[in-house]
C-alpha cells in the first residue's frame, strides 16, 4: 500500500499552508524523522517530518505552491517492495494544482526562498490579478456560495475551514475582502514604476488580524511619562554583579506590566461576545520584529518570574523568532502585549491591539528630559508609554489605574520585590 | 494500595462516557470507564430506551384499540402492566449487556464503583467500602444528571415519582398528575393516558413543550386534549400532601387562583440537575456554574487534564449531544498529543442538535423556531405541509400532523425545521443533514424524495416556503 502524505496542520489556526520547499525528491529513501519539506504556515516556517519509512514515489505539489488546504494530498510514499509505478495511479487533489504545474511561466518562483517575487509591471499593461489558488473544482457549501455571491466576494479567495477545507458559511461571514481593488486603482492612475511583492503568509495574517482589530475593536489611548532614574540605577547595580545575565529595560517593563495586571485585574481581560474573560495569570506577548513582519512570542506567567528568568526567556524567544523556529505554543495565547520601539529612537507611538487581547502598551525611548520638580527645572530619564485599550472590555478609569500601577512599579522598582 | 494507571479514564458510562471510551480506545489510549451503577447510564437503563419500550407497548395498544379502522377484529383488549414493564426492563438489561460487550471488544477496563477526583490526575473508586486508586493523564467527567426536585416537590418513590419510579410503577394509577411538560413529562403522560389513566399535566409556562416551535406546541396540546389528557398551562404546583395511597396537590394558576386535586400518583418532571456532587470538583477547583461543570467548546475544564461532556455540562440534556461531545473531545485530546490522523476536527454546532419527543403524536425539531429566528432579526420564509395531504400518512391511518420549515429569506439558509406526527423522530435527520451541509432551499428542492413516503412532506414543506407546494 502506498502512503499518502497530506498537508499537515502545523498550528491550531492553520487552514492552508505554502509548500516553501521540498527537501526530498522522487526516489529518495526517507525514514521516520526525515525532514521532507519546509512548510510556511500563517505564522512561521516549519519542518515537515516523515512519520513512516519508505521511498518518495510522487510529488504532487511544487515548491512555492500556496494556499494548500490542510489535508490536501501533497506526495506519495512507497512502502518497502513497491516500485514507482505504484504511485502512477494517484493524482493530485484538484485543489492542490499549483500555478507552476499548470503554466510553466517564466516567473516560476525561485526554489529556495519563494517569498518575494519581484516582477516589473509594465505601465501600459497592468498585470491581471490572478488568484494564487486557481482550482478546477471549488469545495464550498451551497449556503457559503450564495452568501459570497450576495456580498460580491470572489469565493476562490476565501479559505475554507470545513471538512477537507470546504468553505462554509462562517468562512464567508468572517472574510474581509483584500485591498485588491486599491492596488488595481494604483495600476491605472499611478505613474511611478513599482515592483509587486508577493505577500508572505505572515504578511497576510498581519493584514487580516490588524484590519479586523482596527475595524472591530474600539480603541482608546492613554499616555503617561515614566521616570526611569531609579530603574536605571537598579539595572546598573544588578548587571554589575554578574556577567551571567544582562537585564534590559524591556525586561523590567515586562515584569512591571505583568505585576500591574495582577494588581489591577480589570485590565487583564478579554472581550468574548457574551462574556468577558478575566485572567488570573499575566502572559505577556512581546512584539518582535523579524524579517518580513513581526511575531509576538509569549512570556507566560511573567508575574511569577524574576527579571533574570524573563530576560533569559525573551532572549531565547527572540532568537528563535529570528530563526523562524518558534513553535505554535510559543506565540499563541497571551493576555497582554508590549511593543517597544524605544531602541529605534521613537519617542512615543500608539499600537494596534492584538485580538482577542484587550490592551497593548507602546513603549518609547528612555531619554534625558528637562522636567519641573518641586518648582525647579531638573533633568530626569523619562520614557513615554501609551496604552491602547479595547473599550468593550476596559474603561478609561480601569486603564488609568493599570497605567498608574505600571508607572509605580517602574518608578519604584524595589516594589517589584514585594 | 495498588494504583492502576491509564492514559484516559471516563467517569460515568452513559451515552457520553461509553462512546468517549470507545473512541479513546480506538485511538490507542489505554482506557478505563468507571460506573457506579449500570453500564449505559441513565439513557440505556432509566431513560431514552426503556421509555421507548413502554411507549411502543402503548402504541401497539392504541393500534389494537383502533383495529376496526383497519378492518381488523381485536376483542377482549387489555394489558398486563407488569409484563409491559418487564419487557422494558429486559430491553434495558439487554442493551446494558451490549455495552459490556463493546467495552470488552475495545479492551476498555470497566471499574465498578463510585469514582471521585483526588487530584487532577488521580481518582479514587469506592465499591463496598473498598477503595482503589486510578491514575490517568486525562480524565473525562461524564457523570450525567438526575431529576430536579424542589423543596416542596420531593419524590418519595411511592406516591410521588421521578422518571425512575415511573418506569417501574408500583401500581397503575387511575389519576395521575404530571408536573412539567418537557419531553420526559409528556412521554409519561402519553404512556399512562394510553393505558387508561386520567392524566393532568401542569406546565409553568404558557404552552406545553415550551422549547418547541409555538405552532407545534399548539398542535400538540390540541391533540393531547383530544386524547383526554388534561393540560393546565401558566400553572404551578405549590404543595404536595401525601395521604395513605394518594396525594393532595395544590395547583396555583398564574394570577393567584388555586385549586386542590387528589391523585393516586404524581410524576415530577421539572428538569434535571447535573451530578456534580461528591466527585471532587470543589477540592480540585474545577469551575462549576449553577450545578454544571463549565467547559470550553471542546469540553476542557479550567483544570488541565480534566474534561467534561454530556448532561453534567448543561443543556440540551440529550444523549446524542453527549456522545458527539465525547467523540470530539477525545479526538481533540489525541490531536493535542500529536496524533496526526485527526483531521477535520470542529467543535459541535449546538444549533444542529435535533430534539425528539416520543409521545403520540411524536415531535421532532432542529434549529431555530420561527419566533427565535424572528427575534434574531431574520426575515423568515415559513413552509408548512399537513399530514392530511400526504398519501402515505393517510394510508398509514396517521393523518394528524404537520411539517414546518423556517428559511432565511435573504440567503435561503434552512434556519429550523419542526415536525409533529407519526414517525417524525425518524425523519428529522434529513433536515439535520441539510443544516450540517449548509444546503439552501435550492438543493432541498432538487432532492428527490421517494414516493410514497411520509418524507415527501419534508420536500413539500420546503416547496411551500417558496410558494411552490404541489399537493396542498
Amino acid at each position: 500500500m502506498t502512503i499518502e502524505l497530506r498537508m499537515p496542520a502545523l498550528s491550531p489556526t492553520m487552514e492552508t499552508g505554502t509548500l516553501a520547499k521540498w527537501l526530498v525528491k522522487v526516489g529518495d529513501t526517507v525514514e521516520s524523522g526525515t525532514i521532507m519539506a519546509e512548510i510556511e504556515t500563517d505564522k512561521a516556517t516549519m519542518e515537515f517530518e516523515s512519520i513512516d519509512d519508505g521511498v518518495i514515489g510522487k510529488i504532487l505539489v511544487a515548491d512555492g505552491a500556496e494556499n494548500i488546504p490542510v489535508g490536501t494530498l501533497i506526495a506519495v510514499l512507497l512502502e518497502e517492495g513497491e516500485d514507482l509505478s505504484a504511485a502512477d495511479a494517484i493524482t493530485a487533489d484538484p485543489i492542490a494544482k499549483t500555478p507552476n504545474a499548470e503554466a510553466p511561466a517564466p516567473t516560476t518562483p525561485v526554489a529556495v526562498t519563494p517569498v518575494i517575487e519581484q516582477k516589473p509591471v509594465a505601465k501600459s499593461a497592468p498585470a491581471p490579478m490572478v488568484s494564487g489558488n486557481k482550482t478546477d473544482r471549488l469545495f464550498a457549501s451551497p449556503l457559503a456560495k450564495r452568501i459570497a455571491q450576495q456580498n460580491g466576494y470572489d469565493i476562490s479567495q476565501i479559505s475554507g475551514s470545513g471538512p477537507h477545507g470546504r468553505i462554509v458559511k462562517s468562512d464567508v461571514e468572517n472574510y474581509t475582502p483584500s485591498a485588491a481593488t486599491n492596488v488595481a486603482m494604483q495600476c491605472i492612475s499611478g505613474d511611478a514604476p513599482y515592483v509587486e511583492i508577493k505577500l508572505s503568509n505572515m504578511r497576510k495574517t498581519i493584514a487580516k488580524r490588524l484590519t479586523e482589530s482596527k475595524q472591530t475593536v474600539p480603541h482608546f489611548y492613554l499616555g503617561v511619562d515614566i521616570e526611569l532614574d531609579n530603574l536605571m540605577a537598579a539595572r546598573k547595580q544588578l548587571n554589575s554583579l554578574s556577567d551571567d545575565y544582562k537585564i534590559s529595560v524591556n525586561d523590567f517593563v515586562i515584569r512591571a506590566c505583568a505585576l500591574a495586571l495582577i494588581k489591577v485585574p480589570e485590565a487583564n481581560v478579554q472581550f468574548h461576545g457574551d462574556v468577558m474573560r478575566q485572567f488570573n495569570r499575566a502572559d505577556i506577548s512581546v512584539a518582535v520584529a523579524i524579517e518580513g513582519g513581526l511575531i509576538t512570542p509569549v512570556v507566560r506567567g511573567a508575574d511569577q518570574k524574576g527579571l533574570r528568568a524573563i530576560s533569559d526567556e525573551v532572549k531565547d524567544l527572540a532568537k528563535r523568532a529570528h530563526e523562524g523556529k518558534l513553535m505554535p505554543e510559543d506565540y499563541s495565547g497571551g493576555t497582554f502585549s508590549i511593543s517597544n520601539l524605544g531602541m529605534m529612537g521613537v519617542k512615543q507611538f500608539q499600537a494596534v491591539i492584538n485580538p482577542p487581547q484587550a490592551a497593548i502598551l507602546a513603549i518609547g525611548a528612555g531619554e534625558q528630559r528637562a522636567i519641573v520638580k518641586n518648582g525647579e527645572l531638573t533633568v530626569a530619564t523619562v520614557m513615554s508609554v501609551n496604552l491602547a485599550c479595547d473599550h468593550r472590555a476596559i474603561d478609561g478609569a480601569g486603564g488609568a489605574n493599570y497605567l498608574a500601577a505600571v508607572k509605580m512599579f517602574l518608578e519604584q522598582p524595589s516594589t517589584m520585590l514585594l | 494500595m495498588s494504583v492502576q494507571k491509564f492514559d484516559l479514564v471516563v467517569l460515568g458510562s452513559g451515552p457520553g462516557g461509553y462512546v468517549a471510551a470507545i473512541r479513546a480506545a480506538q485511538l490507542g489510549f489505554k482506557t478505563a470507564v468507571i460506573e457506579r451503577e449500570n453500564l449505559g447510564g441513565i439513557c440505556l437503563n432509566w431513560g431514552c430506551l426503556p421509555t421507548k419500550a413502554l411507549l411502543r407497548s402503548a402504541e401497539v395498544f392504541h393500534n389494537m384499540k383502533h383495529a376496526a379502522d383497519y378492518g381488523l377484529i381485536a376483542a377482549d383488549l387489555g394489558f398486563d402492566l407488569d409484563k409491559v414493564v418487564a419487557r422494558s426492563r429486559g430491553i434495558a438489561a439487554q442493551l446494558s449487556a451490549g455495552i459490556a460487550h463493546l467495552m470488552k471488544k475495545n479492551k476498555i477496563t470497566v471499574i465498578e464503583g463510585q469514582g471521585s477526583l483526588v487530584s487532577p490526575s488521580k481518582l479514587s473508586v469506592e465499591k463496598d467500602g473498598k477503595k482503589t486508586m486510578i491514575e490517568a493523564t486525562d480524565i473525562i467527567l461524564a457523570t450525567g444528571a438526575r431529576a430536579k426536585q424542589l423543596p416542596h416537590l420531593q419524590a418519595d418513590g411511592n406516591l410521588v415519582w421521578t422518571y425512575r419510579h415511573a418506569l417501574v410503577p408500583n401500581m397503575m394509577p387511575k389519576k395521575l398528575l404530571v408536573i412539567g411538560s418537557g419531553a420526559i413529562g409528556i412521554e409519561f403522560a402519553s404512556f399512562y393516558n394510553e393505558l387508561g389513566a386520567d392524566v393532568t399535566v401542569i406546565e409553568m409556562l404558557d404552552r406545553v413543550m415550551p422549547v418547541e416551535d409555538e405552532e407545534i406546541s399548539t398542535l400538540a396540546e390540541k391533540s393531547f386534549k383530544s386524547q383526554g389528557i388534561k393540560i393546565k398551562t401558566n400553572a404551578s404546583v405549590t404543595s404536595l400532601k401525601n395521604k395513605k395511597d394518594s396525594v393532595i396537590c395544590t395547583i396555583e394558576a398564574k394570577g393567584g387562583k388555586s385549586e386542590q386535586m387528589e391523585v393516586d400518583r404524581v410524576i415530577i418532571a421539572i428538569g434535571i440537575d447535573g451530578n456534580v456532587e461528591n466527585i471532587g470538583l470543589e477540592e480540585n477547583k474545577i469551575k462549576t456554574d449553577r450545578g454544571h461543570v463549565v467547559t470550553d467548546q471542546w469540553g476542557h475544564t479550567n483544570i488541565k487534564g480534566i474534561h467534561a461532556i454530556g448532561d453534567v455540562t448543561g443543556p440540551p440534556w440529550l444523549a446524542h449531544k453527549a456522545s458527539h461531545e465525547g467523540v470530539i473531545l477525545v479526538e481533540k485530546i489525541a490531536r493535542d498529543k500529536g496524533n496526526k490522523d485527526i483531521k477535520n476536527l470542529h467543535p459541535m454546532d449546538k444549533g444542529n442538535i435535533p430534539g425528539c419527543t416520543y409521545c403520540r403524536p411524536q415531535v421532532a425539531s432542529v434549529g431555530l423556531t420561527e419566533k427565535a429566528a424572528k427575534e434574531k432579526g431574520y426575515k423568515v420564509r415559513v413552509g408548512r405541509f399537513p399530514f392530511m395531504a400526504n398519501g402515505k400518512a393517510i394510508a398509514m391511518g396517521e393523518p394528524e400532523g404537520l411539517v414546518k420549515t423556517v428559511f432565511d429569506d435573504k440567503t435561503g439558509e434552512l434556519l429550523g425545521a419542526h415536525m409533529i406526527g407519526a414517525e417524525v423522530t425518524e425523519m428529522i435527520q434529513g433536515y439535520t443533514i441539510a443544516r450540517t451541509l449548509e444546503t439552501t432551499e435550492t438543493e432541498l428542492m432538487h432532492t428527490i424524495f421517494p414516493h410514497p413516503t411520509m418524507s415527501e412532506m419534508m420536500h413539500e414543506a420546503v416547496l411551500d416556503a417558496y410558494d411552490k407546494a404541489l399537493h396542498f
